[in-house]
């Protein structure tokens, strides 16, 4: 699953954008796996992300209804996300500044899960991160972008915004339809951040950077 | 998946809310209608239906094979028979530390179909298979896509499938470092001739120094460039007390 590794931007627009997964092997450490992952996501929600989830569940994740609420207005739902673990699969915070993910990470590697724990972010900036923290890298993953011969890609605009749901369940149109919304003040952009983050059932969608990426949309023109 | 069209009020709100584009306001009947050919059953019409559709007009269909695989593929949910996992199906090198997918000396190439948004046919997934394949990679077993694969020295997919659309696949691949270049020149000119967008990556192990120079120089060499990472950071181990199937 490479669902936070392709996300669009430089390597500057990443400065509120880094992601912690947690993922047992399966076959090899998945046993009593499930109490681990939500330990993993405990310690996380200690360190105030600005999102997380467990593949089935994210904390934006709209509450099953029969017609249209102001549900996505609420606020994120940790617990129900820690809940949710039920089964031997990646889980993820996101945080919006290095500091707190410095935070968590220093509780993560004291608590000794014994799981994989993974850093999606900028090769540099993950890097130091792991300087930080006195950790040696074992692995690595680079991503080389897109491909896209017959211009299928919408903007970079739109991009940026809709990458953070690496599954594609945040769609272009939909995010084009917040920034228009954005732009003619029918929501505020935390608003729209926040309904955007709803679609994504992992909890890896960033609305802290998805609301500074709306902010910036309002004035800038395609 | 199925809209009622006795519940629709042709409100409209759910047509941006599909990310294949796949479902309009048919001017004929006034109702919200799906186009099923672009559809992959990705269920996110359904899954956020309370904060969008005012009559909860959405529910699942049962799909049969071969249309199934859309479901498996697209949402991350459903998660992969074949490997047991949900999202994209696969682990990669996030549990490299405690499988050793990838080893020292080793590269994973690996080629996503269809992200961001776009899509991707079989048929298209096929003709990247198929040129991987004569650049003599090492297709990952524990991986959604390789087991529709029948027969890897050629690339070649189940024919029952190719004109399914789903919204992504992994193609995950192993080489030689010294080999990535070759490979990534193989996937640039087939992404030619594919009517999809590809999303590329490629991985290794760190030194014992957590330091990584080998790839990363090698990549630099041949123009690619890279601002992104997953970084593994070597916190696992094995832990089972019974041996799995894979360990």
């Amino acid at each position: 699953m490479t669902h936070t590794l392709h996300r669009n931007g430089d390597a500057a627009s990443f400065g509120d954008d880094y992601v912690l997964l947690a993922i047992p092997a399966r076959g090899y450490n998945d046993e009593g796996s499930v109490e681990k992952l939500r330990t993993f996501l405990r310690i996380c929600a200690a360190h105030k992300p600005v999102n997380m989830g467990s593949g089935d569940l994210g904390a934006y994740h709209p509450s099953p209804g029969s017609a249209t609420s102001a549900d996505w207005k609420r606020e994120p739902d940790y617990e129900k996300a820690i809940a949710s673990v039920g089964k031997p699969n990646s889980v993820a915070a996101e945080f919006d500044s290095k500091e707190k993910l410095v935070a968590a990470l220093r509780d993560v590697i004291k608590a000794d899960l014994g799981i994989s724990i993974n850093l999606s972010h900028s090769v540099e900036g993950a890097h130091q991160c792991c300087r930080d923290t006195d950790i040696k890298r074992h692995s690595i993953e680079y991503s080389l972008g897109f491909m896209d011969r017959h211009n299928h890609l919408p903007n970079s605009q739109v991009l940026e915004i809709s990458t953070m749901c690496g599954h594609g369940m945040v769609s272009h149109n939909l995010v084009e339809k917040m920034i228009a919304s954005v732009k003619e003040n029918e929501r505020t952009p935390e608003e729209a951040a926040r309904y955007l983050a709803c679609f994504c059932p992992c909890g890896v969608y960033n609305p802290a950077r998805a609301k500074r990426l709306l902010e910036e949309a309002r004035t800038r023109q395609r | 998946m199925h809209i009622d069209r006795e519940k629709c009020v042709a409100c409209g709100n759910c047509v941006a809310v599909c990310p294949m584009g796949a479902i309009y306001v048919d001017p004929a009947i006034k109702r919200s209608t799906i186009n099923y050919d672009e559809c992959v059953e990705c269920s996110t019409c359904l899954r956020n239906m309370s904060i969008f559709c005012p009559v909860a007009a959405f529910s699942l269909e049962d799909v049969a094979w071969p249309r199934s695989v859309r479901r498996e593929f697209s949402n991350p949910q459903n998660g992969h028979p074949s490997t047991g996992i949900t999202g994209r199906g696969t682990e990669e090198v996030k549990t490299n530390d405690v499988t050793n997918r990838v080893g020292v000396g080793e590269a994973g190439c690996v080629i996503e179909f269809g992200r961001p948004g776009v899509g991707a046919r079989f048929r298209d997934i096929q003709k990247v298979t198929m040129a991987l394949a004569q650049v003599h990679v090492q297709f990952e077993k524990e991986n959604p896509l390789t087991f529709l694969i029948v027969d890897q020295s050629t690339g070649v997919l189940r024919p029952e499938l190719l004109n399914e659309k789903v919204m992504s696949a992994i193609a995950e691949t192993k080489t030689r470092i010294q080999h990535v270049p070759e490979v990534l020149d193989a996937v640039d000119r087939i992404s030619r001739e594919v009517d999809t967008v590809l999303a590329v990556a490629v991985s290794t192990r760190c030194d014992e120094n957590g330091e990584e120079k080998v790839l990363s120089a090698l990549l630099e060499e041949h123009g690619y460039s890279y601002k992104r990472a997953k970084t593994n950071l070597g916190l696992g181990r094995a832990t089972n007390t019974k041996k799995g199937d894979r360990a």
